[in-house]
């Protein structure tokens, strides 16, 4: 992997990527893939310990607006073959999504969510409870009124596809630097001119904001107002058991998700209406809590009574970097040339990192509009071309 | 030599995996797996930080551990899905602004 903790940073890059997460590692990768020269990744901490390592590793495409499913539908393919394209083993594995409801007012919604996925192509199939127990021998499907199920979603081992794609950007010479804070963002007569870092300023025209909930704090140093929050989030992990739980399974009703991870380990957490919320990096708050077992241990046995025997091993939080619609914030914004965005994905950053990271990359180097950037950007906020998306949970 | 015997964690390997790039606890942990088995760290990390120690040439009191997680022995879901939460005494749910405490110890160098 080799990143560079030592050492005074260049003093000039072609291009500043803010994060070591899913998302500045990516478009890293997809920018010096396309040919640029002397890119530099900048991470506060270590590789993933923000957002990317701390989340439950799904990847779908069953989402209920068409720019989120044609994101997560390339985003899965570009999944089923990481491995390949980075050397190095994500350990994916698509055991599908199962999307659960206990309200019928729900069911419409999950009809028209399958319609519109499946005109995107998307293989997604309504399935009446009784036929979820044939995905998840031993759901207790009594509450349930409805659900849908697509094969092709799956999880992917967080970790092991940061150190991938950490790896595959060394290799095509971009620089990591770890434990390298940006104290200050540096704009001058319209242009993005660099950042200044405690390692020592670095001079570079394209600076590209990845830093998930840092990102607000950081944007506001040039002047850019984002509308994002950032949410304090909970998640598990149990003892390794046999395999014996393919898909996810996520329920639109109270919002729990868990899988089996391919060490045996039940990964799940849920969401909870009560859980506060920041927009200062100073009062991030990542402790766990009791309370988020509790009501995790009682969602998942309620669903899933075998699991009553089997031991919870420890819990962690991370933060979202959440915005109104809960869609990703992607681009520039006009009057300051050079500065992107790939924020805000409101707890799917890691679903979305490799598409969005390659799409990025394009536009940032031909400048050409890209539909699902457009889309996206950030004045969608003040035209109020909101839509939000009913698939958000946990 | 197993540095973590929950899941096999040979010293080579902590060595090794220091050599490709991972420099404190948190990362070496990820990367390993050290520590994350039934034990939880309890019989590892303490030796696990004293070899970090020698890799960097420093004082095994200037390595900091990885954050120790709840809950301290594991418990299984029925044991957590009855505890009552609104009993007296029980912990309660942090809403609204938490203030932080400061933090334990300094980012490390290394």
């Amino acid at each position: 992997m080799i990143p560079l903790s030592r050492g005074p940073v260049p003093a000039t890059a072609d291009a500043v990527v803010i994060g070591g997460g899913i998302n500045g590692l990516a478009v890293a990768y997809e920018l010096a893939g396309r040919g640029l020269k002397n890119i530099v990744v900048l991470e506060s901490r270590y590789i993933g310990s923000g957002s990317t390592g701390r989340c439950g590793g799904g990847i779908r495409a069953q989402w209920t607006t068409k720019e989120n499913i044609r994101l997560a539908q390339e985003s899965v393919a570009m999944y089923e073959n990481m491995s390949a394209e980075l050397g190095y083993q994500v350990f994916f594995r698509q055991g599908g999504y199962l999307m659960i409801t206990e309200n019928e007012k729900d069911l419409p919604a999950l009809r028209d969510a399958v319609a519109l996925q499946n005109s995107c192509g998307v293989p997604t199939e309504f399935l009446p409870p009784s036929d979820c127990r044939k995905i998840v021998p031993d759901l207790d499907v009594s509450r349930l009124v409805g659900a849908t199920f697509c094969p092709k979603d799956g999880t992917a081992y967080p970790f092991a596809v940061v150190w991938g794609y950490a790896r595959a950007c060394h290799r095509r010479g971009v620089r990591i630097f770890i434990r390298t804070t940006v104290k200050e963002m540096l704009a001058q007569d319209g242009r993005m001119r660099g950042v200044v870092t405690d390692r020592g300023v670095i001079h570079a025209p394209v600076v590209v904001n990845s830093a998930g909930p840092w990102a607000r704090h950081l944007a506001a140093q040039v002047g850019v107002s984002l509308p994002n929050r950032q949410e304090r989030h909970e998640i598990m992990v149990s003892e390794s058991l046999k395999p014996f739980l393919d898909p996810m399974v996520i329920s639109i009703t109270n919002g729990i998700y868990f899988s089996q991870s391919l060490r045996g380990e039940i990964v799940g957490g849920i969401g909870d209406p009560h859980e506060p919320h920041w927009t200062d990096p100073a009062e991030f708050d990542t402790r766990s809590q009791l309370v988020f077992a509790v009501r995790f241990a009682r969602a998942l046995t309620a669903l899933y009574p075998r699991a009553a025997q089997v031991r919870m091993m420890r819990q962690w939080a991370g933060m979202y970097d959440v915005t109104p619609d809960h869609r990703p914030i992607l681009g520039g914004v006009p009057g300051l040339e050079g500065y992107h965005h790939i924020c805000g994905f409101s707890g799917h950053g890691f679903m979305l990192g490799p598409v969005t990271g390659r799409r990025m990359a394009e536009h940032i180097l031909t400048g050409r509009p890209d539909e699902i950037i457009t889309s996206l950007s950030l004045d969608r906020f003040e035209r109020g071309d909101l839509q939000a998306d009913a698939f958000v949970v946990g | 030599m197993f540095l973590c015997c929950c899941e096999d964690v040979t010293l080579r390997e902590w060595r090794q995996a220091y050599g490709e790039g991972f420099s404190e606890m948190e990362s070496l942990k990820r990367y390993t797996g050290l520590g994350t088995g039934f034990c939880q760290g309890k019989r590892c990390l303490s030796e696990a930080a004293a070899e970090l120690a020698a890799l960097r040439g420093a004082e095994p009191a200037t390595i900091r551990l990885t954050t120790i997680r709840p809950p301290a022995e594991p418990l299984t879901f029925a044991e957590l899905a009855a505890l009552d939460l609104d009993a007296p005494g029980a912990v309660p749910r942090a809403d609204g602004r938490a203030a932080l405490p400061a933090p334990t110890a300094p980012e490390e160098e290394s």
